[in-house]
């Protein structure tokens, strides 16, 4: 039985990428038969961050106007044995698909694939529709910021009238230190507002930026990262397991408080 | 000097309050179609019951963004005699 998952945020920049190429290292090292869809086309960057750019030869478009088969498109991971790419058109628009293709083309996948990872690109026009439109589950990202929760509160309320009825979602980037001292949104704020299950709570970790340098996501080598581990443990809670949450508080230390208190006065 | 023992308001609760109130603003602003689908339903729930006289209806939201209220003035004709409420 395979499954398609949407991952989606509203606003850019929040994680979706990078959230999608973690997911899929974390369940196709877990032995899942996995492909990841790039539907941001005309911006793609789900290559770069695999590190799989330098093995394009076709695109979703060329599968879908017909120009190469499906089979042809797919780049197989160089690291994982299940894990696949199929990248997303970069000289094209997305107008180029209609969300009735994307739904045919997920459902030809899901013949071959446990787990169909669709990389939503961001805002609410056709890119977003295309890239739901096949999907069974969706996937918000968001980080602990004003921006970023009020656009995620936007698209919940689209993807409920799309049918979607229980997406989870994933705060990304959250900084312990911060929530520590009451200058960043926490999980329980968060959750409350949106009024969501919550899937995981990514830490923000330096790690990613190395990994995304490299073209190596931070879950490939879970033990070397918080990031990682958050991931592989979202890709778990996917599988239906039951995972504890990362204990990722931080105290301030009597020092810390001190010089808060005298800053404040 | 008794200001150092002053709690400033944290900024994480300066964001969820101004987040609650944006997003009641937000979730409001994909009414107006809802809303006339709701009218027309609860139009069509009471009128077994009493005439109403529909122009006079009047649907507004009231409250603050912790406890939001719908209210409703619906001016009655008159009451069904044999309310048609049983079929």
């Amino acid at each position: 039985m395979s499954e398609a998952i949407v991952i989606t945020s509203g606003k850019g920049g929040v994680g979706k990428t990078t959230a999608c190429a973690n997911l899929g290292v974390a369940l196709a090292s877990m032995g899942h038969k996995v492909v990841l869809v790039d539907a941001d086309i005309g911006l793609r960057n789900l290559d770069v961050v695999m590190g799989l750019e330098n093995r394009i030869v076709y695109d979703l478009v060329d599968v879908v106007e017909g120009f190469c088969r499906l089979r042809q498109a797919l780049i197989k991971d160089k690291r994982l044995d299940g894990l696949f790419l199929l990248p997303a058109a970069q000289t094209k628009d997305k107008t180029s698909v209609t969300p009735d293709q994307m739904k045919q083309l997920v459902d030809q996948l899901k013949e071959e694939y446990d787990y169909i990872l669709v990389d939503c690109p961001a805002g609410i026009e056709q890119g977003f529709k295309n890239a739901i439109a096949g999907a069974d589950r969706a996937l918000i990202v968001t980080t602990p910021e004003v921006s970023a929760v009020r656009d995620a509160d936007r698209i919940i309320g689209l993807l409920e009238s799309s049918g979607f009825d229980d997406p989870g979602l994933i705060v990304n980037r959250l900084k312990p230190k911060m929530v520590a001292k009451g200058d960043m949104m926490d999980i329980p704020d968060i959750i409350d507002i949106l009024a969501i299950r919550l899937m995981g709570v990514v830490p923000d970790d330096e790690f990613i930026v190395v990994s995304t340098n490299r073209g190596e996501p931070a879950a490939l080598s879970a033990n070397r990262s918080k990031a990682g581990e958050a991931f592989r443990n979202i890709a778990r809670r996917l599988l239906g397991e039951e995972v504890p949450f990362l204990d990722l508080t931080e105290h301030e230390t009597f020092w810390e408080k001190l010089l808060k208190l005298i800053k404040t006065g | 000097m008794f200001g150092w023992f002053r709690r400033k308001e944290q900024s994480k609760e300066v964001a969820r309050d101004r987040l609650k109130l944006v997003l009641m603003q937000d979730r409001m602003a994909l009414a107006p179609h809802t809303m006339e689908q709701m009218k027309d339903a609860v139009i069509v729930a009471i009128s077994r019951f009493v005439e109403i006289d529909e122009k006079g209806l009047e649907f507004e939201w009231k409250g603050n963004e912790r406890n939001k209220a719908l209210v409703a003035n619906i001016p009655v004709r008159s009451v069904r005699r044999s309310a048609k409420a049983i079929d």
